[in-house]
């Protein structure tokens, strides 16, 4: 009896121990490619943050390596969601908040505007800093067709329910040379809201001209069978000859799905990370100086420009309540920003910033006190 | 001199040769602070849960009752749902519909083969048997729900596609078999044969239970009638057991109305623009799994309230299930005393 009770404890502290190496392991993994020897700025304590589940991983990325440089610092990011993000630090209760969509300057219900109460809490005007771009994909599952190209308006067609097989002609017409099957198309979309969703059908109105009809919502408005959340459309697609889905680039990655070219009216162009910069380039600025809020352009015909994505803001006071905070927060941001971790975000699905927004970003971490 | 660590009490005591008086209090009686503690214990319990139930509802109520308020279609027939905005319109038909079918089919399958079950262990199975047997259907319980979903979608789903594409082939005439295009792992079909297995430990258990105690006269009283096993069966265990294979069915049904997680992971949410259909080949979204879903973006007490009414009317839906089961109970013990 005794002996069981040991051998069962002991095999319990094994299990725990390789539970645990395996979490150890998988963290240097994930952070490995960005080790290599920066001048990172320390501080010691801790941050607190919260909002957008969009940047998770890319957070989590940067916490690991910045506390791989930087022992005594602590980073908590809590996924929450975008406006649970905004509302807890305009509370105070974070000190920093991440979000899909920069701080609204029309108000939403009478009361004040995000932005008017970001800078009621901090005595000056809170800043929107781009950090982490998430390139949407167009994922398909189709037997023997490895190259698609959508435009904007067959897009549309498809997630509306209108086009509703692969060989329909207006896909062929944009896929001269590829033999597409008369598969149906199953379109598998978020049953969840989503700001996946509202990007998607915020590019699909923009873009598709007028073949859009709903309004861009979190929720999803177009044709096919909801799945819960980005795992089981991926699931969805996946198990389905003909299925198709809009997916964070990742888990297309990961589930080894096709992934549609989109042609916006200047070539086809492939989802890679420099397609995705190039499109955050063209994004026109429309906070004033270090207010880097932007707005994509949906429609660019910019070649090599991929257009689908969304952009995550890290939220802070442009001059922080507490000094030392203050500093520790442009510490971290300053490190998260680097090159050297923005290129590091590919290998899990982002896209890094391109240079010429990261020198900016770089200069409203800077200018922040 | 003996305390009572063996369980023996002044009663038992022999007077002692030096004068001590016999007879002390060594609380191994009926203390009377040992029975007003647990007396106590058990009343607040009872009560506890009670109140714990009643506050439930009431909570639901409260916050519900806004939202309701301010709705713009009847939220007991409208398939609509568009919980926030300046003009909300919501209801739970469809929500409702999902809910029931799923149930029912779960129902249709679970209780036949739990009463076959269970009358395999008490009356067919040799004893060597019986009890691995029972204790390996009392392990399905123990699966986690989440578990069932993903061995559905992953593991079950494919062989359920030919059964799906049979009945819509050949009785896709009647509306409740019509194909609607959905994948066949993410029908309300599907998903009420996953939660059949679900509480076929429930409706097992419970049926095993009362099969058990059919008093053995009736049964040797029917064999020597002349009775086959299938008619001392139909005859004296069935009748016997009757009341308690309902009321198992309605602990079962319960759980069936209730469940979350599997439903979320294996049906398919319909699109806002589908058509209705009474098909069970299609998907939909059932209480729970509606609320568990959007659970992450209860932006406004509007919206809020909206998705606390709905888990209302699943809170009064179980709370009648309940109810049934009770009154059957009670009947039985009627019968028996």
């Amino acid at each position: 009896m005794k002996t069981t009770r040991i051998g069962q404890l002991a095999s319990l502290a094994v299990i725990g121990s390789l539970v645990l190496a395996g979490c150890g392991s998988d963290n240097t993994s994930g952070s490995g490619s960005s080790s290599s020897p920066v001048a990172v700025d320390c501080f010691t304590g801790t941050i607190n943050a919260e909002g957008s589940s969009a940047q998770k991983n890319a957070i989590e990325e940067a916490i690991a390596s910045y506390g791989k440089a930087c022992s005594g610092a602590k980073i908590n990011y809590n996924p929450t969601g975008s406006g649970a993000g905004i509302k807890q630090f305009t509370a105070g209760q974070v000190d920093f908040a991440g979000s899909d969509s920069a701080l609204k300057t029309t108000a939403a219900d009478g009361g004040q505007t995000e932005a008017a109460k970001a800078e009621a809490y901090c005595g000056a005007p809170a800043w929107n800093i781009p950090m982490v771009t998430g390139p949407i994909a167009v994922a398909y599952n189709l037997k023997g067709v490895d190259k698609l190209v959508l435009t904007p308006a067959v897009a549309a067609d498809i997630f509306a329910g209108k086009i509703t097989a692969w060989n329909d002609p207006a896909i062929a017409a944009v896929n001269p040379g590829v033999t597409l099957p008369s598969t149906a198309i199953k379109v598998f979309f978020r049953s969840d809201e989503s700001g996946t969703t509202e990007n998607f059908t915020k590019y699909l109105k923009a873009a598709a001209g007028g073949k859009w009809a709903a309004e861009p919502a979190k929720k999803w408005t177009g044709a096919g069978e909801g799945k819960e959340k980005s795992a089981g459309v991926s699931e969805g697609v996946k198990s389905t000859d003909g299925g198709v889905t809009y997916v964070e680039w990742s888990y297309a990655k990961d589930n080894k799905l096709g992934v549609a070219q989109i042609d916006n009216g200047g070539g086809a162009v492939e989802l890679t990370g420099a397609a995705v910069g190039k499109a955050v380039a063209a994004a026109k600025q429309v906070g004033t100086g270090n207010d880097l809020a932007l707005k994509l352009d949906y429609t660019t015909k910019e070649a090599g420009a991929y257009p689908i994505l969304l952009v995550t803001y890290e939220i802070v006071c442009s001059k922080g309540k507490d000094a030392t905070k203050a500093k520790s927060i442009k510490a971290f941001l300053k490190h998260f920003a680097s090159a050297d971790v923005q290129k590091s975000l590919e290998g899990i699905g982002y896209a890094p910033l391109p240079t010429e927004v990261e020198t900016k970003v770089l200069a409203a971490i800077d200018a922040l006190s | 001199m003996s305390t009572s660590i063996t369980g023996r009490s002044v009663i038992d005591e022999l007077p002692d040769p030096e004068g001590r008086p016999p007879l002390t209090g060594d609380r191994a009686s009926t203390g009377r602070w040992g029975d007003r503690l647990f007396g106590g214990a058990a009343t607040s319990s009872g009560v506890l849960v009670i109140a714990l139930v009643s506050l439930v509802g009431l909570f639901l109520v409260i916050q519900a009752v806004p939202s309701l308020l301010n709705n713009n279609v009847n939220f007991l027939t409208s398939t609509e749902w568009v919980p926030s905005g300046a003009q909300p319109r919501f209801g739970i038909a469809a929500l409702l519909w999902a809910t029931v079918i799923t149930s029912v089919i779960a129902m249709a399958v679970a209780v036949p083969l739990g009463v076959a079950v269970a009358l395999f262990i008490t009356q067919y199975a040799p004893p060597w048997l019986s009890k691995p047997a029972a204790a390996i259907i009392d392990l399905l319980a123990a699966v986690p729900s989440i578990v069932y979903g993903f061995w559905g979608l992953n593991v079950a789903g494919q062989y359920f596609e030919p059964v799906q594409n049979f009945l819509n082939t050949y009785l896709g005439w009647i509306p409740l078999f019509k194909d609607v295009g959905t994948s066949a792992k993410s029908t309300l079909a599907f998903a009420g044969l996953i939660l059949a297995i679900m509480i076929l430990p429930i409706i097992t258990a419970i049926s095993r239970e009362v099969f058990a105690q059919v008093p053995t006269a009736h049964k040797e009283g029917a064999l020597a009638l002349g009775a086959t096993k299938w008619e001392m069966i139909r005859t004296a265990v069935l009748p016997f057991g009757k009341p308690g294979v309902i009321s198992g069915a309605m602990l079962g049904l319960g759980r069936a109305l209730g469940e979350t997680l599997a439903i979320m992971i294996l049906l398919s949410a319909l699109n806002p623009n589908a058509a209705w259909s009474w098909s069970i080949f299609t998907g939909g979204e059932t209480f729970a799994s509606k609320i568990a879903l959007n659970a992450g973006e209860f932006d406004s007490p509007q919206k809020t309230g909206a998705y606390i009414a709905a888990g209302l009317v699943l809170f009064i839906l179980t709370f009648v299930v309940n109810a049934i089961a009770r009154i059957v109970i009670e009947r039985r013990k009627a019968f028996t005393e």
